[in-house]
């Protein structure tokens, strides 16, 4: 394979990269010209799905498919949603991006509207980026100013304006419907499906929605071509036809227990030691990795051994990863007790949930609950076959629950401990020598140490009900 | 047609009919649990609780291939050769699986839950649940909260969203919202803009849980006492079905009756909390004589001779039909006013009206007059008399001065006659009120009768839509009272015990109006108009 070029990346060091300037100066918006000047829309559609350019915000799901699911001969409008909501845990590439090459997002989010026909496009902006916000903002300012973005993109008949709607710190509001209902200005509660967001979306329109390093990848689609786009990654496994392949360049997030963290851009199919030892710099404090999690919190985690598996699509899953994901790897080093990373984990995706469906809202908060039992020395060995059950019901088993929070909720805690067994049972065993093989439920009204635990939710012990 | 296979069944889909999963299930008598589904509502498919497994049937192989996911009934469409599976393992291990979830939080409420015995979460436990908890226990009990006209308990709450989706849906005045993110979720409202509409009451029927809470019925009655006898709400001319739940012949409480082609599945709170009167100490409460200023108790057994003398002899005769009565009782009453005197003059009593209809976003409607039977009663007169002479007009006949006698029924819930209108009736030589509660008109009657509340009829009404419903007595009337229609069957000299039915096949055949009544009504009534417009049978007139 010939040396590897950035091409996301290539600006982020450049003074003011942020700007239209030094943009264009790169040969910014010279695949835009290209699609809107020469092109038809479907043609760029048929590019994209050519390329088998995968979402790159977590699901992979091949791009230029979700486009083809728009209905043919609707009379729109047809909107784009740009999810720039970012908040699986670990990752933090969509804000590089946005910082220091907005105008790469932003030549992505039209290209790809040019090639939907959407009328307008909203970036959906997390709450706790307000630089990406306003370096946004400033570069759509620009385009409005240089024609392109309005009611005439350079000189056509393609008109597209670009709205920013900020999140307000809500992990679900990274869900693609989660992501409609909130710029819909209402709760965040995912749709149920069907029907599809192609379909039926944003003000009940069809829309899609893709994540900020999808879109920037179609921009060097259209400029390189698909032959270029291809050359990069991993091929599809030719036994098997309905595999897409892994192409293209991926943003690989790294931190946590490492020399270098940062943002490195690779093509899709390198190793993951690769990726710690020779890019991040290898483990800090010369200690071994214990654990890893290949691409942001919902994946699960990897073990030491196991660190030799591709970072693309399908290799993932061998070692009972849930897959991909967003490619943003956190490592934790040999002296990192399992306990903390599933408490935190539990703990985030139950103060997540958005509590609409019953085995997400309950699973996960039950789950927090037994590992809490666990941290304060009453923990069972039986603690972690239940917990393993609870994550078996949150969408392992499939359908169970109305969007994929609760999967990423459950694979941490099936990897944890399927992969961590031993080091749990011990430390049960070593904190509650006494009880820990104990079967029967906890009760409340006899466990000392049961009445002290920190509350969730609205239990509360022996509340008495206040008439008003 | 549509064939659909659920478990071993086969069943047909009529033509032209959407239906879900679990619509369909209910076809082939198969309930499937579901906490958030609700006909009247848009599908939320949140609570989970009605997944099962379903597939193809490919029409010219019949092959079938079933999806390796669940899927919630509830937003699944049953369509030309869709497999259903409700009862294997794996939807088996989902329900049960549900409900553990719901368990492990809720507070253990259940001896001083209102809901126990109809609770959905209790019935589902013993149907589908596991045996054993296996959750940590921490019993505590629920928290109460104010959120206006119905009583919250916050912890019970499953998020089925019911509630929050009729007061957007059906009352169209959205007060109630869910409130926090996740396991912290609790119903609430907007502190200054409680829950306060009127058709509220009916959020406490959709609620699967203990949850919301009816403050009338709060503690006052279990459940499993409580005998549910059907019923037609009479507070106004839409003429909700609804049900009685009375124990020893009191009642506790009314809830909406499903009819699809009245009341759906609602009721106003107007027609909801309207029971207290029947049970009010007020209510005249045996036959009574006035002599002299005096009033004096008459016996049942004497009056029906002492009153059929007193009429013969009395010279015109009038009656004044009121809206509350039964069809079969007004036209009762007309048969023996014109027996007794063939020039007898009938007149519909005052139609009580309240402002307009009122019409919700769901379609349902309040009417403004709320009395359930005009529309009955008129049509009786018209027979009777080929015209309608409402009360204002009979008021000016009495000052005339050629009736003599007249026999008033009431039954209105309200004070419904004043003084100077009951000074009207000065000129008569008898006067008979059959009425429920006092009023200057009763205190003026020679005979003083006391009327039966509309629990206590057996009957039927006519609706501002020309809808016949009828129902039978849920409740005996107390001590002293005798239902209407059972005196005027004596007074008429007819055989044997006060039958209805009877009355209404007579109708039926002496009235056009009434000819769709003949057969056997179906529980939601007829549309008396539809078979006139028909044209079926000879002679019909169109109304």
């Amino acid at each position: 394979m010939s040396a590897f070029e950035p091409v996301l990346t290539a600006n982020i060091h450049k003074d003011n990269s942020h700007t239209l300037k030094v943009y264009e100066a790169g040969g910014g918006y010279r695949a835009l010209r290209k699609a809107v000047k020469t092109m038809a829309p479907k043609e760029v559609v048929d590019m994209v799905r050519a390329s088998n350019l995968r979402g790159r915000g977590g699901a992979g799901f091949p791009t230029g498919l979700k486009w083809t699911f728009l209905p043919e001969g609707h009379p729109g409008p047809i909107y784009l949603c740009v999810n720039a909501d970012e908040s699986e845990p670990g990752t933090f590439v969509n804000r590089i991006q946005m910082e220091f090459d907005p105008h790469q997002v932003l030549e992505g989010t039209i290209l790809s509207a040019f090639a939907t026909r959407a009328a307008a496009a909203y970036i959906y902006i997390r709450y706790e980026y307000p630089q990406c916000h306003k370096r946004m903002q400033q570069a759509i300012d620009e385009a409005y100013e240089a024609g392109y973005l309005g009611k005439s993109v350079l000189g056509s008949d393609f008109r597209l304006d670009v709205t920013i709607h900020r999140g307000a710190a809500a992990y679900v509001c990274g869900e693609e419907t989660g992501l409609i209902e909130s710029i819909e200005g209402k709760r965040a509660w995912p749709r149920i499906k069907p029907p599809f967001p192609a379909v039926e979306g944003l003000f009940r329109k069809p829309t899609v929605v893709n994540n900020v390093e999808t879109l920037a990848n179609v921009v060097h689609i259209v400029d390189r071509g698909v032959d270029w786009f291809k050359s990069i990654g991993v091929p599809a496994d030719p036994n098997n036809p309905r595999d897409p392949g892994s192409y293209g360049p991926k943003l690989f997030g790294v931190s946590g227990h490492v020399n270098r963290p940062g943002c490195y851009e690779l093509p899709l199919g390198v190793s993951a030691r690769e990726l710690i030892d020779e890019h991040a710099g290898g483990v800090w404090k010369d200690r071994k990795a214990k654990a890893v999690i290949p691409g942001g919190l919902s994946t699960g985690v990897m073990t030491e051994p196991e660190l030799d598996t591709a970072m693309d699509f399908s290799a993932l899953q061998s070692v009972g990863c849930l897959g991909l994901g967003t490619g943003c790897m956190m490592v934790v080093d040999e002296t990192y007790p399992m306990i903390e990373l599933l408490h935190n984990s539990c703990r985030f995706f139950s103060h997540e949930s958005c509590g609409q469906c019953t085995p997400c809202r309950e699973g996960t908060h039950w789950a927090v609950e037994i590992i809490e039992r666990i941290k304060a020395g009453r923990g069972r060995l039986k603690d972690l076959d239940l917990l393993m059950e609870i994550s078996q019901s949150m969408g392992i088993i499939p359908g169970t629950t109305i969007c994929g929070l609760a999967d990423g909720a459950a694979w941490p805690i099936k990897t944890t401990i399927v992969k961590f067994r031993d080091e749990l049972e011990e430390l049960i065993k070593q904190t509650n020598p006494v009880g820990y093989a104990v079967t029967d439920p906890v009760d409340a009204l006899e466990d000392e140490a049961h009445r002290n635990w920190p509350v969730l939710g609205t239990t509360r012990p022996y509340a008495a009900s206040t008439a008003n | 047609m549509s064939t659909v296979i659920i478990d071993e069944h086969e069943i047909e889909i009529p033509e032209g009919k959407r239906l879900n999963v679990i619509e369909a299930a209910q076809l082939a008598g198969i309930e499937i649990p579901r906490y958030c589904w609700h006909p009247g509502l848009s599908v939320a498919g949140s609570c989970r609780m009605c997944l099962v497994e379903v597939g193809t049937r490919d029409a010219k192989t019949g092959q079938i291939n079933m999806m390796p996911k669940l899927v919630p009934a509830c937003n699944t469409p049953a369509t030309d050769g869709t497999v259903i599976v409700t009862q294997s393992e794996k939807v088996q291990r989902a329900r049960a699986m549900v409900e553990e979830r719901l368990l492990v939080r809720h507070p253990i409420d259940c001896p001083i839950c209102d809901k126990a015995g109809e609770c959905l979460l209790q019935d589902y436990h013993f149907q589908y649940g596991e045996k054993e908890r296996r959750a940590d226990l921490r019993p505590f009990t629920s928290r109460r909260r104010d959120i206006g006209d119905v009583t919250l308990f916050v912890d019970r709450c499953v998020m089925c969203s019911r509630c929050v989706r009729f007061a957007r849906e059906i009352s169209g005045t959205s007060e109630l919202m869910v409130i926090n993110r996740g396991s912290h979720e609790e119903i609430d409202v907007v502190p200054g803009y409680p829950l306060s509409n009127k058709l509220s009451g009916n959020v406490v029927d959709l609620c699967p849980v203990g949850a919301l809470g009816d403050k009338d019925f709060l503690y006052q009655q279990r459940v499993w006492f409580l005998a549910r006898r059907p019923g037609i709400c009479t507070g106004c001319a839409t003429g909700c079905s609804i049900w009685i739940d009375e124990n020893q012949d009191r009642i506790y409480r009314l809830k909406p009756r499903e009819n699809l082609h009245v009341n759906k599945w609602w009721i106003c709170n107007d027609g909801r909390y309207g029971y207290p009167h029947v049970h009010d100490p007020r209510r005249l409460a045996g036959p009574k004589r006035r002599e002299g200023g005096r009033a004096v108790d008459v016996d049942w057994s004497a009056l029906p001779g002492e009153l059929t003398e007193k009429l013969r002899g009395a010279g015109r005769l009038a009656a004044v039909v009121s809206p509350h009565l039964t069809v079969e009782e007004a036209y009762l009453l007309c048969k023996l006013m014109r027996e007794l005197d063939p020039k007898a003059v009938l007149a519909l009593g005052p139609v009580p009206t309240v402002g307009q209809h009122e019409t919700f976003p769901g379609g349902f409607t309040i009417s403004a007059e709320k009395c359930p039977n005009r529309r009955g009663v008129e049509e009786i007169l018209k027979h009777f008399t080929n015209g309608v002479t409402g009360f204002e007009q009979f008021l000016g006949q009495l000052e005339e001065g050629e009736i003599r006698c007249a026999w008033v029924s009431g039954g209105y819930r309200n004070d419904w006659i004043d003084e100077d209108t009951a000074a009207k009736f000065h000129r008569l030589d008898l006067l008979v009120v059959q009425d429920l509660f006092p009023s200057p008109l009763s205190e003026r009657a020679t005979y003083e009768l006391p009327a039966a509340a509309f629990a206590e009829r057996d009957g039927s009404y006519v609706n501002r839509g020309d809808r016949l419903q009828s129902a039978p007595w849920a409740i005996r009337p107390p001590a002293g009272v005798r239902v209407e229609g059972s005196l005027l069957w004596e007074l008429l000299d007819l055989e044997g015990l006060y039958d209805a039915r009877a009355v209404l096949d007579e109708m039926s055949l002496e009235m056009a109006y009434f000819q769709a009544a003949a057969d056997d009504l179906p529980e939601v009534g007829i549309d008396l108009k539809v078979n006139l417009l028909a044209g079926a049978g000879s002679g019909a007139e169109s109304a």
